[in-house]
């Protein structure tokens, strides 16, 4: 199992070095940094070849204010269900074009991961047949899992302010 | 006739056909069958099926942000809340991700409970698909059935931590309370009670005629498109696919017992019926298995952390930024806990229930992200129904096993 993800960490050497910035391992689990502007649709159909059917999932995190590394990081978690190996590949991406391209062609169940990250942390996937807000309203502001989200809202949200306003103007006309 | 009998079988949309009128309606969310705050845009022909998009969030409660401003134990009776139907098993998720980091090892008491636990869980959530889903199959008896049974499931669960639902019995490095022998004896005596009760649904159901029009050829997708759109669990393994976290990434006591993976053929409705039947059958002698085997000792590792748990203050600064906004820094200076990222999942009831948690050092976790099986069977929901008709579209939620908690967190 080791020897085959060796195998194909060599493969993805010879053929991505240029964007790879480490390759590591953390509890076990190994994991590739790939620098922002990576061509990650190739990079994930080149894992697709190698046997990497499953993507268990795909988030993103936002490593605000951490020093000397781009603000946000898109995560690909994949596994291989007949080879029994997997690796997690976190792509960087900066805060002035937070774009990605998207893998929903290669993988239909990355359709609604990027939407949730699109929602959550305001990070465009290019090429997504759908991208839209999908847990929150499409009228909401920000992007919530941001670490500059505020916690604590300085207005009331725009909807309550309009009900508040509706019904105002209702009560003029003598409606309760 | 018969040239436009073959291009309504691709079923394109196309504003050329004179005879093509497309009606959209909105299915849900109050809906019954819908199981949750679920809604449906429905574009239908006549009462055909040409496309379908899902809308969900109603039920988004922002569990992934909350957990981001609480200590690692404080975060645990938050899964509970995501499928609430096996709380067990989201507690069990958790639990393990976070020992996976702290390097904690239950001791083997811990496992077998909580093995046995995830398994009882399992059922409950198994009893409460089948019911539900006969019920918007139309099969009325099946539901007070399993209900009787999942109370009995419930009362264990009462009997051992004091909870029904919300349980927050598993924690991190153990469970909360040992079992007494009686309890056990009585899951015990259950076990072949349950084996019987098994045999009743079946009898019911398995060769019904209604019920194998109703399911059999429903919602057909295969091993290879059930991959690519994600599913897991149960769904997954009705298309033939063995893939089952108990098996490729074993936890708990798992590895230690003895028991199969049923995987179906066809890839329908049915298929997935039987699986999770069999499923059942399965996670009894788990359990069987877990009660005779269970060893002696302490049910918890003594280092695992408490609700009092050590916490570094992360920087937060009101003005920082200009703003009265507070702002959570990332931590890069002291390390009260390993620094690092990590992925784990579970076989949660519904599928691969998985964790990403990143850690910065301080007590609590910098981000937690969750992999609901749940929200990902929700899109794979068009590609399941385009072409059925809107009376199948119930069965194929009700195949899918979602629960709206878990996929709007």
């Amino acid at each position: 199992m080791k020897e085959r993800l060796r195998e194909v960490l060599e493969r993805f050497k010879v053929n991505f070095s240029a964007y790879i910035i480490d390759i590591n391992e953390f509890r076990g689990q190994t994991f590739v940094i790939l620098g922002d502007g990576s061509p990650i649709r190739d990079i994930v159909g080149f894992l697709k070849t190698e046997g990497f059917n499953h993507l268990q999932t795909l988030t993103a995190v936002d490593y605000l204010q951490k020093s000397g590394v781009p603000r946000f990081e898109v995560v690909y978690q994949f596994y291989s269900i007949d080879q029994g190996i997997s690796l997690r590949l976190r792509l960087q991406v900066s805060e002035d074009k937070p774009e990605v391209e998207s893998i929903v062609d290669l993988f239909p169940s990355a359709n609604f991961f990027e939407r949730e990250v699109y929602d959550l942390f305001g990070i465009r996937f290019m090429g997504h047949p759908n991208l839209k807000r999908i847990l929150l309203p499409q009228n909401w502001e920000g992007h919530p899992l941001r670490k500059d989200y505020p916690l604590m809202p300085e207005d009331k949200p725009r909807d309550f302010l309009e009900l508040v306003e509706l019904k105002e103007r209702l009560g003029g006309y003598g409606i309760r | 006739m018969s040239e436009k009998s073959l291009t309504t079988k691709e079923y394109i949309y196309t504003t050329e056909d004179p005879f093509f009128s497309p009606l959209t309606i909105q299915m849900g969310p109050q809906h019954p069958s819908t199981h949750g705050v679920l809604k449906l845009n429905l574009v239908l022909e006549g009462e055909k099926i040409i496309d379908l998009e899902p809308e969900i969030g109603f039920l988004h409660r922002g569990l992934e942000k909350l957990a981001e401003s609480m200590n690692y134990a404080q975060v645990l009776p938050l899964t509970d809340r995501l499928d609430y139907i096996s709380a067990m098993n989201n507690n069990t998720g958790y639990a393990l991700v976070v020992e996976r980091l702290l390097g904690i090892e239950p001791p083997p008491r811990g496992k077998y409970l909580r093995t046995m636990v995830c398994e009882l869980a399992r059922i409950a959530s198994h009893l409460l698909w089948l019911a539900t889903h006969a019920l918007d199959i139309g099969a009325m008896t099946v539901f007070l059935y399993c209900f009787r049974e999942r109370e009995k499931i419930l009362d264990f669960f009462e009997m051992i931590c004091g909870a029904r639902l919300t349980v927050s019995y598993p924690r991190i490095g153990g469970v909360r309370v040992d079992v007494e022998e009686k309890v056990l004896e009585e899951i015990y005596n259950f076990i072949p009670y349950m084996y019987e009760k098994i045999e009743e649904y079946e009898g019911l159901l398995s060769q019904n005629r209604i019920w194998l029009d109703r399911t059999v050829g429903v919602g057909v997708i295969s091993a290879e498109e059930a991959i690519a759109y994600g599913l897991t669990g149960p769904s997954l393994r009705g298309s033939g696919v063995a893939y089952d976290i108990r098996k490729h990434f074993p936890y708990d006591a798992y590895p230690e017992l003895d028991f199969e993976v049923p995987v179906g053929k066809n890839g329908d409705t049915y298929d997935r019926y039987w699986c999770r039947l069999q499923e059942m059958r399965q996670s009894l002698r788990i359990i069987k298995q877990c009660i005779e085997k269970m060893p002696d000792g302490p049910v918890c590792a003594e280092v695992s952390p408490d609700l009092d748990m050590q916490v570094f203050k992360r920087a937060f600064r009101a003005e920082a930024w200009g703003e009265k906004t507070f702002i959570a820094f990332l931590n890069e200076g002291v390390e009260l806990v390993p620094k690092g990222e990590l992925y784990s999942a579970v076989e949660g009831a519904k599928g691969e229930l998985g964790f990403y948690l990143v850690s910065d050092g301080s007590g609590r976790p910098y981000r937690l992200h969750i992999r609901a099986p749940s929200y990902v069977h929700i899109s794979a929901l068009p590609k399941l129904s385009r072409g059925h008709m809107v009376a199948d579209l119930v069965a194929i939620i009700g195949t899918l096993d979602i629960v709206m908690g878990e996929c709007d967190r």
